[in-house]
């Protein structure tokens, strides 16, 4: 299969703005929300989300990068240990409207493993989350996003690849295409 | 790469500089955790760790027990005083019969030199070194190369001086091998008898005057006179050894810098080291504790991730 094109940089855009407004009509001034970027590819969505919401509402929303490594439910499944990224959150979830944002949902073992992680930062009073890209049909468990870009229908033998302009590609882009075997 | 070229950490000399970065960098998500209000993840919840100590020990064990704890790992803990060593059980056994109640991990102690190597050979389970006589305690060489890092930014082509009883320290060993790993100098310091003979073909420098290690240095990382270990007298008395080679205050202030003091602990107060510079801001020696917890689970981590 070629590689087929899900979202083009304009796409991706009008998504950003839709998502930040539902999280306006939502979350009126934002004054119990924090912002929560799955790592490792969730931050980039989230800068963008946060950075827009200054932009559109003149909030400045607390906002960290999540971790959930130690919580996967793969280890010693694999054949080594996936590398750990940075958690920076230098606030307490206690009491918070916790939006968890990622770019792509898919078996949604990384949200569960992400909201466990989260739990350490105390016990949240609802919890949310946003993807840019749902891959329907795919769930092992039941988790559904409350903020979704697009749906696309996928094969297990499918990528959803993201590609953003600040990590050196042409355009922000998203894509569908064919794992590559090893 | 995100996987230890070992099954097992016997000691710092026979990992790669790779092995050792990629332990530093996991402890550093390690030191998040263990700063978190809920302190605890967990990944090694279907693992069962022995901690075998066949020596005495503090720091180390319970330093060992709280990172197998924060990784939710189950634990039981052995010390040869109280069991059936002392009935005249061999190390194989005492160990096979540990692992026949499927335990996946053993953490030793041993005042002899090699023994996690012989028991690495001998036994299935992954084997950490905490500690083989005289000879490595690579744990303790990793904390004190995290150590140095968290407090210069990076340890390459910083200077390191290894200050006091050389000859019978493990510490010494492991850390001449980290850090030169890391691409640090090294240089040794103390009195001529508590220098090992060969020690130069390390590739370290070799100094006896304090004070001259100490004007060298970044960090000078000052080791206990290890008393159960000597059977000869190497000096005449402790006091003339404080006096000669005790660290205190007077002296880090007739250098023209201010350097980094470390020690692996237990500290003999006033032998080796002051109170007026252990307690000074010069000293990161509780620091270096706090990072033995998140250096042991970045290990135990790693060790216990492979697929079995």
């Amino acid at each position: 299969m070629q590689k087929r094109l899900v979202l083009d940089e304009g796409q991706i855009q009008i998504i950003l703005r839709r998502f930040c407004h539902q999280l306006i009509e939502n979350h009126d001034n934002f004054d119990n929300t924090v912002l929560l970027g799955l790592q490792p590819r969730g931050p980039i969505v989230l800068d963008k989300i946060v950075k827009l919401l200054q932009e559109i509402a003149g909030v400045k929303v607390p906002s960290g990068y999540l971790d959930a490594t130690f919580h996967r439910d793969d280890f010693r499944r694999r054949d080594f240990p996936l590398k750990a990224n940075e958690t920076k959150i230098d606030f307490l979830v206690e009491g918070k409207k916790v939006i968890l944002v990622d770019d792509v949902l898919y078996k949604g073992r990384s949200v569960r493993a992400a909201m466990d992680a989260m739990i350490a930062f105390g016990r949240p009073q609802k919890v949310e989350l946003m993807v840019l890209v749902d891959r329907k049909l795919t769930r092992d468990y039941p988790i559904m996003p409350d903020y979704f870009g697009t749906k696309v229908h996928t094969l297990e033998s499918q990528y959803v690849v993201v590609e953003w302009a600040e990590q050196g590609y042409e355009k922000d882009a998203i894509w569908l295409t064919e794992k590559v075997k090893l | 790469m995100s996987q230890l070229s070992t099954k097992h950490l016997l000691g710092i000399k026979n990992i790669t500089e790779n092995d050792v970065q990629l332990i530093l960098d996991t402890a550093a998500s390690f030191k998040e955790v263990i700063n978190r209000p809920i302190k605890k993840v967990p990944s090694l919840r279907d693992i069962t760790i022995a901690n075998i100590f066949f020596e005495n020990s503090t720091r180390t064990r319970l330093s060992f027990e709280l990172a197998e704890k924060r990784l939710s790992a189950d634990v039981v803990n052995f010390s040869s005083s109280n069991s059936s060593v002392k009935k005249g059980e061999t190390l194989v056994d005492t160990v096979n019969n540990i692992l026949a109640m499927k335990v996946d991990m053993v953490v030793m102690r041993h005042a002899s030199p090699g023994a996690p190597h012989f028991l690495s050979r001998n036994v299935k389970a992954n084997i950490v070194n905490a500690g083989d006589g005289t000879h490595e305690h690579p744990t303790q060489a990793l904390l004190d190369a995290f150590s140095i890092k968290e407090k210069f930014g990076d340890v390459a082509g910083k200077k390191v001086a290894i200050i006091g009883d050389i000859l019978h320290s493990r510490v010494a060993l492991s850390n001449i091998f980290c850090l030169q790993k890391l691409g640090a100098e090294v240089m040794v310091c103390g009195p001529i008898t508590l220098l090992p003979k060969h020690i130069k073909s390390l590739g370290v420098q070799v100094e006896l005057d304090v004070k001259k290690a100490l004007q060298w240095c970044d960090v000078a990382n000052v080791l206990r006179i290890q008393l159960e270990r000597q059977q000869i007298k190497y000096f005449p008395s402790l006091r003339e050894y404080s006096l000669y080679y005790g660290i205190n205050k007077k002296l880090l202030s007739e250098l023209d810098k201010e350097i980094v003091i470390m020690h692996p602990g237990p500290i003999n107060r006033g032998v080796e080291l002051n109170s007026d510079v252990a307690d000074s801001d010069q000293a990161i020696i509780l620091d270096q504790v706090e990072n033995g917890v998140a250096v042991r689970m970045a290990v135990l981590y790693l060790l216990a991730g492979a697929r079995n």
